[in-house]
Protein backbone atom coordinates (compact mmCIF):
# COMPACT_ATOMS: atom_id res chain seq x y z
CA UNK A 1 0.00 0.00 0.00
CA UNK A 2 1.68 3.53 -1.09
CA UNK A 3 0.93 6.23 1.06
CA UNK A 4 0.98 10.25 1.80
CA UNK A 5 0.83 11.26 5.15
CA UNK A 6 0.35 15.31 6.22
CA UNK A 7 0.87 16.92 9.18
CA UNK A 8 -0.07 20.68 9.25
CA UNK A 9 -1.93 20.97 12.56
CA UNK A 10 0.47 23.39 14.29
CA UNK A 11 3.75 25.11 13.24
CA UNK A 12 5.61 22.23 12.50
CA UNK A 13 5.11 20.58 9.21
CA UNK A 14 5.69 17.12 8.13
CA UNK A 15 4.96 15.10 4.97
CA UNK A 16 6.05 11.72 4.22
CA UNK A 17 5.48 8.87 2.02
CA UNK A 18 5.24 5.29 3.08
CA UNK A 19 5.24 1.90 1.29
CA UNK A 20 3.17 -0.39 3.94
CA UNK A 21 5.52 0.14 6.93
CA UNK A 22 8.43 1.58 4.95
CA UNK A 23 9.66 5.20 5.00
CA UNK A 24 10.21 6.19 1.42
CA UNK A 25 10.52 9.64 1.38
CA UNK A 26 9.67 12.34 4.34
CA UNK A 27 10.65 16.25 4.84
CA UNK A 28 9.74 17.95 8.16
CA UNK A 29 9.76 22.06 8.78
CA UNK A 30 9.56 23.67 11.91
CA UNK A 31 10.16 27.07 11.33
CA UNK A 32 7.60 30.09 10.91
CA UNK A 33 6.32 29.56 7.09
CA UNK A 34 2.87 29.81 5.85
CA UNK A 35 1.66 26.09 5.50
CA UNK A 36 0.27 26.89 2.32
CA UNK A 37 3.07 27.62 0.79
CA UNK A 38 4.97 25.56 1.92
CA UNK A 39 2.73 22.20 1.84
CA UNK A 40 2.20 21.37 -1.52
CA UNK A 41 5.74 21.62 -2.82
CA UNK A 42 6.70 19.78 0.00
CA UNK A 43 4.19 17.24 -1.00
CA UNK A 44 5.65 17.31 -4.81
CA UNK A 45 9.01 16.89 -3.66
CA UNK A 46 8.45 14.16 -1.31
CA UNK A 47 6.62 12.06 -3.52
CA UNK A 48 9.15 12.54 -6.83
CA UNK A 49 11.84 11.09 -4.52
CA UNK A 50 9.75 8.41 -3.20
CA UNK A 51 9.31 7.69 -6.87
CA UNK A 52 5.97 7.45 -6.40
CA UNK A 53 3.45 8.98 -9.10
CA UNK A 54 -0.08 10.79 -7.30
CA UNK A 55 -2.35 7.90 -9.34
CA UNK A 56 -0.21 5.62 -7.50
CA UNK A 57 -1.22 6.43 -4.16
CA UNK A 58 -3.62 3.98 -1.78
CA UNK A 59 -4.11 6.22 0.76
CA UNK A 60 -3.79 9.68 2.27
CA UNK A 61 -3.53 10.27 6.21
CA UNK A 62 -3.88 13.33 7.92
CA UNK A 63 -3.68 15.31 10.93
CA UNK A 64 -7.03 15.89 12.03
CA UNK A 65 -6.39 17.80 14.81
CA UNK A 66 -6.79 19.66 17.35
CA UNK A 67 -4.38 22.57 16.50
CA UNK A 68 -4.44 25.84 14.65
CA UNK A 69 -8.27 26.36 13.39
CA UNK A 70 -6.09 28.06 9.77
CA UNK A 71 -3.15 24.65 9.97
CA UNK A 72 -5.61 21.80 10.06
CA UNK A 73 -8.06 23.55 7.30
CA UNK A 74 -5.06 23.56 4.75
CA UNK A 75 -3.79 19.99 5.41
CA UNK A 76 -7.46 18.62 5.87
CA UNK A 77 -8.43 20.42 2.70
CA UNK A 78 -5.38 19.05 0.67
CA UNK A 79 -5.75 15.60 1.88
CA UNK A 80 -9.30 15.74 1.62
CA UNK A 81 -9.28 17.50 -2.27
CA UNK A 82 -6.14 14.74 -3.26
CA UNK A 83 -8.18 11.55 -2.01
CA UNK A 84 -11.24 13.10 -3.86
CA UNK A 85 -9.31 13.90 -7.04
CA UNK A 86 -7.56 10.52 -6.92
CA UNK A 87 -10.22 7.97 -5.90
CA UNK A 88 -8.03 7.04 -3.04
CA UNK A 89 -8.60 6.17 0.78
CA UNK A 90 -8.79 8.91 2.98
CA UNK A 91 -8.28 8.50 6.69
CA UNK A 92 -7.81 11.46 9.73
CA UNK A 93 -5.96 10.78 12.86
CA UNK A 94 -5.59 12.55 16.26
CA UNK A 95 -2.66 15.07 15.87
CA UNK A 96 -2.13 14.73 19.54
CA UNK A 97 -2.14 10.83 19.23
CA UNK A 98 0.52 11.46 16.32
CA UNK A 99 2.67 13.24 18.95
CA UNK A 100 1.43 10.26 21.89
CA UNK A 101 2.51 7.65 19.40
CA UNK A 102 6.57 9.03 19.32
CA UNK A 103 6.83 7.50 22.70
CA UNK A 104 7.62 4.14 23.72
CA UNK A 105 7.94 4.30 27.28
CA UNK A 106 5.05 1.33 29.10
CA UNK A 107 5.66 3.05 32.31
CA UNK A 108 4.39 6.56 32.40
CA UNK A 109 1.24 8.35 30.85
CA UNK A 110 1.99 9.68 28.07
CA UNK A 111 0.38 13.74 27.52
CA UNK A 112 0.75 15.37 24.55
CA UNK A 113 0.07 19.04 24.56
CA UNK A 114 -0.43 22.62 22.23
CA UNK A 115 -0.79 25.96 23.00
CA UNK A 116 -4.05 27.20 22.60
CA UNK A 117 -3.54 30.53 23.87
CA UNK A 118 -4.81 32.54 26.45
CA UNK A 119 -3.33 29.42 28.99
CA UNK A 120 -5.43 26.89 27.84
CA UNK A 121 -4.10 23.81 25.65
CA UNK A 122 -5.41 20.79 23.75
CA UNK A 123 -4.25 18.08 25.28
CA UNK A 124 -5.07 14.22 25.81
CA UNK A 125 -3.82 11.70 27.99
CA UNK A 126 -2.33 8.37 26.33
CA UNK A 127 -0.83 5.05 27.23
CA UNK A 128 1.44 2.73 25.06
CA UNK A 129 1.37 -0.68 26.15
CA UNK A 130 1.76 -2.64 23.02
CA UNK A 131 -0.57 -0.91 21.32
CA UNK A 132 -1.48 3.01 21.92
CA UNK A 133 -4.44 3.37 24.18
CA UNK A 134 -6.45 7.36 24.69
CA UNK A 135 -6.90 7.13 28.21
CA UNK A 136 -8.57 10.76 28.13
CA UNK A 137 -10.20 12.72 24.94
CA UNK A 138 -8.44 15.03 23.16
CA UNK A 139 -9.93 18.40 24.65
CA UNK A 140 -9.48 21.95 25.08
CA UNK A 141 -8.58 22.84 28.46
CA UNK A 142 -7.71 25.77 30.95
CA UNK A 143 -4.32 24.77 31.50
CA UNK A 144 -3.97 24.98 35.56
CA UNK A 145 -7.50 22.53 35.74
CA UNK A 146 -5.64 19.88 33.64
CA UNK A 147 -2.61 19.55 35.13
CA UNK A 148 -4.70 19.84 38.36
CA UNK A 149 -6.85 16.72 37.21
CA UNK A 150 -3.50 14.97 35.90
CA UNK A 151 -1.76 15.29 39.52
CA UNK A 152 -4.51 13.22 41.18
CA UNK A 153 -3.88 10.08 38.82
CA UNK A 154 -0.47 9.89 40.88
CA UNK A 155 1.55 8.50 37.70
CA UNK A 156 4.27 9.67 36.19
CA UNK A 157 3.60 11.60 33.23
CA UNK A 158 5.44 12.54 30.42
CA UNK A 159 4.21 15.72 28.52
CA UNK A 160 5.41 15.97 24.67
CA UNK A 161 5.25 18.78 22.35
CA UNK A 162 6.72 21.86 20.83
CA UNK A 163 4.87 23.93 22.88
CA UNK A 164 5.78 21.90 26.10
CA UNK A 165 8.99 24.31 27.03
CA UNK A 166 6.48 27.37 27.27
CA UNK A 167 4.40 25.51 30.04
CA UNK A 168 7.21 23.53 31.74
CA UNK A 169 7.48 26.33 34.87
CA UNK A 170 3.66 25.52 35.50
CA UNK A 171 3.36 22.07 34.67
CA UNK A 172 6.71 21.53 37.56
CA UNK A 173 5.09 23.91 39.95
CA UNK A 174 1.85 21.48 39.60
CA UNK A 175 2.83 18.05 39.26
CA UNK A 176 6.46 18.21 40.57
CA UNK A 177 8.59 14.91 40.17
CA UNK A 178 5.81 13.62 38.90
CA UNK A 179 6.27 15.43 35.61
CA UNK A 180 8.75 13.92 32.52
CA UNK A 181 9.95 15.74 29.50
CA UNK A 182 11.61 13.52 26.47
CA UNK A 183 14.66 13.73 24.48
CA UNK A 184 13.63 17.08 22.21
CA UNK A 185 13.84 15.18 18.83
CA UNK A 186 10.35 13.52 19.77
CA UNK A 187 8.57 17.04 20.46
CA UNK A 188 8.47 17.12 16.40
CA UNK A 189 5.67 15.35 15.15
CA UNK A 190 6.66 13.18 12.25
CA UNK A 191 4.87 12.00 9.34
CA UNK A 192 6.17 9.06 8.70
CA UNK A 193 5.13 8.26 12.36
CA UNK A 194 1.46 8.88 10.98
CA UNK A 195 1.82 7.28 8.59
CA UNK A 196 2.46 3.60 10.65
CA UNK A 197 -0.57 4.84 12.94
CA UNK A 198 -3.07 5.53 10.07
CA UNK A 199 -2.48 3.28 7.48
CA UNK A 200 -4.53 0.61 10.30
CA UNK A 201 -7.18 2.97 10.79
CA UNK A 202 -10.77 2.68 8.59
CA UNK A 203 -10.93 5.10 6.31
CA UNK A 204 -13.75 8.14 7.05
CA UNK A 205 -16.56 9.28 4.23
CA UNK A 206 -14.82 12.15 2.51
CA UNK A 207 -17.69 14.15 1.44
CA UNK A 208 -17.75 15.09 5.26
CA UNK A 209 -14.30 15.06 6.31
CA UNK A 210 -13.28 18.04 8.59
CA UNK A 211 -10.72 19.26 10.91
CA UNK A 212 -11.56 18.33 14.51
CA UNK A 213 -11.19 21.65 15.95
CA UNK A 214 -12.13 20.69 19.24
CA UNK A 215 -13.66 24.04 19.97
CA UNK A 216 -16.44 26.26 18.75
CA UNK A 217 -15.78 29.92 17.04
CA UNK A 218 -16.53 32.50 19.44
CA UNK A 219 -19.28 33.63 17.53
CA UNK A 220 -21.15 30.61 18.01
CA UNK A 221 -20.74 29.84 21.75
CA UNK A 222 -22.04 33.35 21.67
CA UNK A 223 -24.79 32.89 19.65
CA UNK A 224 -25.50 29.46 21.72
CA UNK A 225 -25.84 31.12 25.03
CA UNK A 226 -29.33 32.43 23.86
CA UNK A 227 -30.44 30.57 21.05
CA UNK A 228 -30.90 26.86 20.18
CA UNK A 229 -29.42 25.04 17.67
CA UNK A 230 -32.33 23.14 16.68
CA UNK A 231 -35.04 23.76 14.26
CA UNK A 232 -33.02 25.94 11.96
CA UNK A 233 -32.73 26.38 8.18
CA UNK A 234 -30.15 24.68 6.56
CA UNK A 235 -27.03 26.56 7.40
CA UNK A 236 -25.43 26.01 4.31
CA UNK A 237 -27.49 25.39 0.97
CA UNK A 238 -26.66 24.67 -2.42
CA UNK A 239 -28.71 27.38 -4.81
CA UNK B 1 -14.64 16.93 -39.91
CA UNK B 2 -12.79 16.92 -36.77
CA UNK B 3 -14.64 19.59 -33.83
CA UNK B 4 -12.45 22.09 -32.40
CA UNK B 5 -10.47 21.57 -29.18
CA UNK B 6 -13.14 22.85 -26.80
CA UNK B 7 -10.87 24.48 -23.14
CA UNK B 8 -12.43 23.63 -20.10
CA UNK B 9 -11.21 25.23 -16.53
CA UNK B 10 -12.30 23.82 -13.55
CA UNK B 11 -13.06 27.46 -11.51
CA UNK B 12 -13.19 27.95 -7.65
CA UNK B 13 -14.56 30.65 -5.15
CA UNK B 14 -14.31 30.54 -1.51
CA UNK B 15 -13.00 34.21 -1.18
CA UNK B 16 -16.11 35.30 1.43
CA UNK B 17 -19.04 33.20 2.30
CA UNK B 18 -20.09 31.22 -1.13
CA UNK B 19 -18.43 27.93 -1.42
CA UNK B 20 -18.26 27.45 -5.53
CA UNK B 21 -16.72 25.50 -8.26
CA UNK B 22 -17.47 25.95 -11.97
CA UNK B 23 -16.99 24.21 -15.23
CA UNK B 24 -16.68 26.89 -17.62
CA UNK B 25 -15.97 26.27 -22.07
CA UNK B 26 -13.89 28.42 -23.75
CA UNK B 27 -14.21 31.34 -21.16
CA UNK B 28 -17.67 31.95 -22.00
CA UNK B 29 -20.29 29.33 -21.60
CA UNK B 30 -20.91 27.63 -18.27
CA UNK B 31 -21.38 24.00 -17.86
CA UNK B 32 -21.54 23.82 -14.48
CA UNK B 33 -21.93 26.55 -11.60
CA UNK B 34 -21.95 25.33 -7.48
CA UNK B 35 -22.94 27.63 -5.65
CA UNK B 36 -23.38 27.03 -1.70
CA UNK B 37 -24.05 29.78 0.03
CA UNK B 38 -23.67 30.20 3.86
CA UNK B 39 -25.87 33.25 4.00
CA UNK B 40 -28.25 31.47 6.81
CA UNK B 41 -25.13 30.53 9.12
CA UNK B 42 -24.15 34.37 9.31
CA UNK B 43 -27.41 35.39 9.52
CA UNK B 44 -27.37 34.34 12.93
CA UNK B 45 -24.51 37.15 13.32
CA UNK B 46 -26.10 39.91 11.53
CA UNK B 47 -22.59 39.41 9.07
CA UNK B 48 -19.84 37.10 7.64
CA UNK B 49 -18.10 35.94 10.57
CA UNK B 50 -14.49 34.85 9.02
CA UNK B 51 -13.61 31.94 10.84
CA UNK B 52 -17.73 30.27 10.83
CA UNK B 53 -17.39 30.98 6.83
CA UNK B 54 -13.69 29.04 6.33
CA UNK B 55 -15.38 26.17 8.76
CA UNK B 56 -18.03 25.71 6.13
CA UNK B 57 -15.87 26.40 3.22
CA UNK B 58 -14.24 23.44 4.17
CA UNK B 59 -17.62 21.26 4.79
CA UNK B 60 -18.36 22.13 0.95
CA UNK B 61 -15.28 22.19 -1.29
CA UNK B 62 -15.36 18.35 -2.46
CA UNK B 63 -18.89 18.26 -2.64
CA UNK B 64 -19.05 21.55 -4.85
CA UNK B 65 -16.29 19.88 -7.27
CA UNK B 66 -18.19 16.72 -7.70
CA UNK B 67 -21.58 18.28 -8.31
CA UNK B 68 -19.60 20.43 -11.06
CA UNK B 69 -17.83 17.49 -12.91
CA UNK B 70 -20.98 15.64 -12.66
CA UNK B 71 -23.11 18.34 -13.83
CA UNK B 72 -20.62 19.39 -16.74
CA UNK B 73 -20.34 15.60 -17.53
CA UNK B 74 -16.64 15.88 -17.64
CA UNK B 75 -13.66 14.05 -16.30
CA UNK B 76 -10.08 15.61 -15.09
CA UNK B 77 -8.87 14.05 -18.92
CA UNK B 78 -10.79 16.54 -20.17
CA UNK B 79 -9.62 19.72 -18.18
CA UNK B 80 -6.82 21.98 -19.27
CA UNK B 81 -6.61 24.19 -16.67
CA UNK B 82 -7.84 25.02 -12.87
CA UNK B 83 -8.31 28.71 -11.99
CA UNK B 84 -9.05 29.67 -8.20
CA UNK B 85 -9.63 32.96 -6.95
CA UNK B 86 -6.32 33.53 -4.11
CA UNK B 87 -7.77 37.50 -3.62
CA UNK B 88 -8.98 40.01 -2.37
CA UNK B 89 -11.25 38.31 0.72
CA UNK B 90 -10.97 36.96 4.45
CA UNK B 91 -7.89 34.68 4.30
CA UNK B 92 -8.89 31.57 6.07
CA UNK B 93 -11.99 31.32 3.26
CA UNK B 94 -9.84 32.16 0.65
CA UNK B 95 -7.08 29.47 1.88
CA UNK B 96 -9.75 26.06 1.59
CA UNK B 97 -10.30 27.21 -2.42
CA UNK B 98 -6.46 27.84 -2.79
CA UNK B 99 -5.72 24.22 -1.17
CA UNK B 100 -8.08 22.08 -3.14
CA UNK B 101 -7.48 23.76 -6.33
CA UNK B 102 -3.73 23.11 -6.15
CA UNK B 103 -4.38 19.69 -4.50
CA UNK B 104 -6.62 19.00 -8.36
CA UNK B 105 -3.73 20.63 -10.70
CA UNK B 106 -1.18 18.89 -8.74
CA UNK B 107 -3.13 15.43 -8.95
CA UNK B 108 -3.94 15.54 -12.24
CA UNK B 109 -1.20 17.68 -13.74
CA UNK B 110 -2.54 20.16 -14.42
CA UNK B 111 -2.00 24.25 -15.02
CA UNK B 112 -3.11 26.51 -12.28
CA UNK B 113 -4.20 29.55 -12.91
CA UNK B 114 -4.06 32.83 -10.06
CA UNK B 115 -7.23 34.83 -10.55
CA UNK B 116 -8.17 38.03 -8.85
CA UNK B 117 -11.73 38.14 -7.91
CA UNK B 118 -12.54 41.55 -8.51
CA UNK B 119 -11.23 40.63 -12.05
CA UNK B 120 -13.62 37.88 -11.65
CA UNK B 121 -16.78 39.89 -10.76
CA UNK B 122 -16.14 42.18 -13.61
CA UNK B 123 -15.78 39.24 -16.57
CA UNK B 124 -19.39 38.47 -15.06
CA UNK B 125 -20.05 40.24 -17.89
CA UNK B 126 -18.25 37.80 -19.83
CA UNK B 127 -21.18 35.86 -20.26
CA UNK B 128 -23.45 38.58 -21.26
CA UNK B 129 -20.95 40.14 -24.22
CA UNK B 130 -17.80 40.35 -25.66
CA UNK B 131 -15.56 42.55 -24.45
CA UNK B 132 -13.81 44.91 -26.19
CA UNK B 133 -11.11 47.15 -24.92
CA UNK B 134 -10.73 50.15 -23.58
CA UNK B 135 -13.23 49.26 -21.57
CA UNK B 136 -14.54 50.64 -18.29
CA UNK B 137 -15.69 49.10 -15.09
CA UNK B 138 -18.03 49.89 -12.38
CA UNK B 139 -17.47 47.92 -9.69
CA UNK B 140 -19.85 47.56 -6.56
CA UNK B 141 -20.20 45.27 -4.65
CA UNK B 142 -19.99 44.78 -0.29
CA UNK B 143 -16.27 44.93 -0.16
CA UNK B 144 -15.79 47.25 -2.75
CA UNK B 145 -16.83 50.33 -4.74
CA UNK B 146 -14.88 51.33 -7.45
CA UNK B 147 -14.19 52.29 -10.97
CA UNK B 148 -11.46 50.40 -12.86
CA UNK B 149 -10.02 50.88 -16.27
CA UNK B 150 -9.42 48.32 -18.48
CA UNK B 151 -6.91 49.64 -21.64
CA UNK B 152 -6.39 46.12 -22.93
CA UNK B 153 -7.77 42.53 -22.28
CA UNK B 154 -5.81 41.38 -18.74
CA UNK B 155 -5.05 44.87 -17.22
CA UNK B 156 -6.89 46.43 -14.77
CA UNK B 157 -6.16 50.33 -13.68
CA UNK B 158 -8.10 51.43 -10.29
CA UNK B 159 -9.29 55.21 -11.46
CA UNK B 160 -11.64 56.02 -8.45
CA UNK B 161 -12.89 53.81 -5.46
CA UNK B 162 -14.57 55.05 -1.89
CA UNK B 163 -12.37 56.47 0.76
CA UNK B 164 -14.81 54.70 3.46
CA UNK B 165 -17.45 52.32 3.10
CA UNK B 166 -18.62 50.16 0.27
CA UNK B 167 -22.27 50.71 -1.47
CA UNK B 168 -22.92 46.93 -0.21
CA UNK B 169 -21.72 47.58 3.10
CA UNK B 170 -24.05 50.56 3.32
CA UNK B 171 -26.75 49.02 2.45
CA UNK B 172 -26.33 46.22 4.98
CA UNK B 173 -25.60 49.33 7.76
CA UNK B 174 -28.82 50.86 6.57
CA UNK B 175 -30.89 47.80 6.68
CA UNK B 176 -30.02 47.02 10.46
CA UNK B 177 -31.81 50.34 11.44
CA UNK B 178 -34.95 49.67 9.67
CA UNK B 179 -34.87 45.94 11.01
CA UNK B 180 -34.15 43.60 8.01
CA UNK B 181 -31.90 41.12 8.58
CA UNK B 182 -29.00 40.50 6.98
CA UNK B 183 -27.88 41.00 4.07
CA UNK B 184 -30.35 43.63 2.80
CA UNK B 185 -29.77 45.00 -0.20
CA UNK B 186 -31.99 42.94 -2.08
CA UNK B 187 -35.48 44.46 0.31
CA UNK B 188 -33.87 47.78 0.38
CA UNK B 189 -33.97 47.92 -3.11
CA UNK B 190 -36.87 46.61 -3.54
CA UNK B 191 -38.82 48.44 -1.05
CA UNK B 192 -37.46 51.69 -2.54
CA UNK B 193 -39.36 50.97 -5.69
CA UNK B 194 -42.55 51.97 -3.67
CA UNK B 195 -41.09 55.25 -1.97
CA UNK B 196 -40.37 59.04 -2.78
CA UNK B 197 -37.10 60.56 -1.90
CA UNK B 198 -38.52 62.95 0.99
CA UNK B 199 -35.44 63.28 2.82
CA UNK B 200 -32.79 64.47 0.23
CA UNK B 201 -29.38 62.57 1.81
CA UNK B 202 -25.98 63.98 1.34
CA UNK B 203 -24.67 63.43 -2.02
CA UNK B 204 -21.30 62.97 -1.12
CA UNK B 205 -18.05 64.23 -3.30
CA UNK B 206 -20.33 64.19 -6.48
CA UNK B 207 -19.05 67.19 -7.29
CA UNK B 208 -15.41 66.47 -6.65
CA UNK B 209 -12.89 66.68 -9.48
CA UNK B 210 -11.92 62.88 -8.94
CA UNK B 211 -13.59 59.32 -8.98
CA UNK B 212 -13.87 58.59 -5.58
CA UNK B 213 -16.88 57.89 -3.49
CA UNK B 214 -17.76 57.86 0.12
CA UNK B 215 -20.90 56.75 1.81
CA UNK B 216 -20.16 56.69 5.36
CA UNK B 217 -21.44 60.51 5.27
CA UNK B 218 -24.43 58.86 4.08
CA UNK B 219 -24.69 56.43 6.50
CA UNK B 220 -24.66 58.47 9.44
CA UNK B 221 -26.97 60.91 8.01
CA UNK B 222 -29.44 58.06 7.52
CA UNK B 223 -28.87 57.02 11.21
CA UNK B 224 -29.71 60.29 12.43
CA UNK B 225 -32.56 61.01 10.91
CA UNK B 226 -33.77 57.34 12.04
CA UNK B 227 -33.15 58.14 15.60
CA UNK B 228 -34.28 61.45 15.97
CA UNK B 229 -37.60 60.52 15.05
CA UNK B 230 -37.71 57.81 17.27
CA UNK B 231 -36.66 60.55 20.07
CA UNK B 232 -39.34 62.62 18.89
CA UNK B 233 -41.84 59.76 19.03
CA UNK B 234 -42.49 60.15 15.14
CA UNK B 235 -42.50 56.99 12.65
CA UNK B 236 -40.97 57.77 9.48
CA UNK B 237 -42.07 56.20 6.07
CA UNK B 238 -39.96 53.15 5.52
CA UNK B 239 -40.11 53.15 1.85
CA UNK B 240 -39.40 56.63 1.22
CA UNK B 241 -36.37 56.15 3.67
CA UNK B 242 -35.47 53.48 1.51
CA UNK B 243 -35.81 55.53 -1.71
CA UNK B 244 -34.23 58.40 -0.27
CA UNK B 245 -31.25 56.01 0.70
CA UNK B 246 -31.49 54.23 -2.60
CA UNK B 247 -31.40 57.89 -4.91
CA UNK B 248 -28.20 59.09 -3.11
CA UNK B 249 -25.82 55.75 -3.80
CA UNK B 250 -27.70 55.66 -7.25
CA UNK B 251 -26.93 59.43 -7.90
CA UNK B 252 -23.42 59.21 -7.09
CA UNK B 253 -22.45 56.20 -8.26
CA UNK B 254 -23.99 57.22 -12.04
CA UNK B 255 -22.75 60.75 -12.03
CA UNK B 256 -19.50 59.82 -11.31
CA UNK B 257 -19.53 56.90 -14.01
CA UNK B 258 -20.72 58.34 -16.20
CA UNK B 259 -18.31 61.50 -16.41
CA UNK B 260 -15.42 58.70 -16.29
CA UNK B 261 -17.39 57.29 -19.91
CA UNK B 262 -17.13 60.91 -21.07
CA UNK B 263 -13.57 61.15 -20.24
CA UNK B 264 -11.98 58.50 -21.79
CA UNK B 265 -11.88 56.41 -24.73
CA UNK B 266 -13.99 53.86 -24.06
CA UNK B 267 -15.83 51.06 -26.36
CA UNK B 268 -17.74 50.36 -23.40
CA UNK B 269 -19.18 50.53 -19.50
CA UNK B 270 -19.85 47.60 -17.71
CA UNK B 271 -21.75 47.11 -14.88
CA UNK B 272 -20.44 44.17 -11.99
CA UNK B 273 -20.73 42.87 -8.21
CA UNK B 274 -22.91 42.10 -5.86
CA UNK B 275 -24.71 45.39 -5.96
CA UNK B 276 -24.81 45.48 -9.70
CA UNK B 277 -28.26 43.51 -9.45
CA UNK B 278 -29.73 46.63 -7.54
CA UNK B 279 -32.61 46.89 -9.92
CA UNK B 280 -32.33 51.19 -9.29
CA UNK B 281 -28.86 51.24 -10.31
CA UNK B 282 -29.12 48.67 -13.56
CA UNK B 283 -31.96 51.24 -14.54
CA UNK B 284 -30.54 54.32 -14.22
CA UNK B 285 -27.58 53.42 -15.69
CA UNK B 286 -29.48 52.23 -18.60
CA UNK B 287 -31.27 54.88 -18.77
CA UNK B 288 -28.16 57.34 -18.94
CA UNK B 289 -25.76 54.97 -20.83
CA UNK B 290 -28.62 55.50 -23.53
CA UNK B 291 -27.69 58.96 -23.85
CA UNK B 292 -24.09 57.93 -25.16
CA UNK B 293 -24.08 56.20 -28.07
CA UNK B 294 -20.51 55.64 -28.54
CA UNK B 295 -20.64 53.55 -25.24
CA UNK B 296 -22.31 50.26 -25.53
CA UNK B 297 -23.19 49.32 -22.04
CA UNK B 298 -22.77 45.94 -20.72
CA UNK B 299 -24.73 44.46 -17.22
CA UNK B 300 -23.41 41.48 -15.16
CA UNK B 301 -26.23 39.12 -15.56
CA UNK B 302 -28.10 39.51 -12.47
CA UNK B 303 -27.71 35.49 -11.53
CA UNK B 304 -23.75 36.24 -11.62
CA UNK B 305 -23.50 39.26 -9.87
CA UNK B 306 -22.96 37.66 -6.52
CA UNK B 307 -20.09 35.30 -5.55
CA UNK B 308 -19.62 32.23 -8.12
CA UNK B 309 -17.33 30.00 -9.67
CA UNK B 310 -18.27 30.88 -13.20
CA UNK B 311 -16.94 34.73 -13.44
CA UNK B 312 -13.55 33.41 -11.95
CA UNK B 313 -13.26 30.64 -14.77
CA UNK B 314 -14.10 33.50 -17.11
CA UNK B 315 -11.35 35.34 -16.24
CA UNK B 316 -8.93 32.78 -15.25
CA UNK B 317 -9.56 31.65 -19.50
CA UNK B 318 -8.35 35.58 -19.93
CA UNK B 319 -5.06 34.59 -17.72
CA UNK B 320 -4.67 31.33 -19.28
CA UNK B 321 -4.39 32.56 -23.12
CA UNK B 322 -2.28 34.96 -21.80
CA UNK B 323 0.55 32.45 -20.08
CA UNK B 324 -0.46 32.92 -16.53
CA UNK B 325 0.44 30.15 -14.27
CA UNK B 326 0.62 29.94 -10.50
CA UNK B 327 3.12 27.25 -8.55
CA UNK B 328 2.40 24.84 -6.22
CA UNK B 329 3.40 27.60 -3.49
CA UNK B 330 0.60 29.54 -4.35
CA UNK B 331 -0.49 31.76 -1.14
CA UNK B 332 -4.17 33.19 -0.55
CA UNK B 333 -3.18 37.40 -0.91
CA UNK B 334 -6.22 38.86 1.61
CA UNK B 335 -5.53 42.13 0.37
CA UNK B 336 -4.86 41.40 -3.44
CA UNK B 337 -5.88 45.00 -5.28
CA UNK B 338 -5.79 46.03 -8.91
CA UNK B 339 -2.73 48.76 -9.76
CA UNK B 340 -3.79 52.82 -9.39
CA UNK B 341 -3.59 54.15 -12.78
CA UNK B 342 -0.32 56.47 -12.45
ZN1 LIG C 1 -17.29 39.39 -4.49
Amino acid sequence: MKILAIDTSNIPLSVAVLEDKTLLATMTTNIKKNHSITLMPAIADVMKLAGVKPAELDRIIVAQGPGSFTGLRIGVATAKTLAFALDCELVGVSSLELLAAGISDDKTDIVPLFDARRNHVFSGLYRNSNELINELPDQHRDLVAWLTELKERNQSQIFVGTDVDLFKPQIIDILGEQAYFPAPFLNVPQAFILGLIGKDKEPVEQETFIPNYLRLTQAESQWLETHSDKDHNTYVEKI
Amino acid sequence: MSAEKKNLILAFESSCDETSVAVVEDGHIILSNIVATQVNSHKRFGGVVPEVASRHHIEQITSCVQDAMTEANVSYDDLDAVAVTYGPGLVGALLVGVSAAKAIAFAHELPLIPVNHMAGHIFAARYESEISYPSMALLVSGGHTELVYMPEEGQFEIIGETRDDAAGEAYDKVGRVLGMTYPSGKEIDELAHTGKDTFNFPRAMIKDDNYDFSFSGLKSAFINTVHHADQLGETLDRADLATSFQQSVVDVLAEKTLRACHEYDIKQLILAGGVAANKGLRARLEADMEKMDTVEFIKAPIKLCGDNAAMIGAAGYVEFLKGQRAGLDLNADPSLEFDWIA
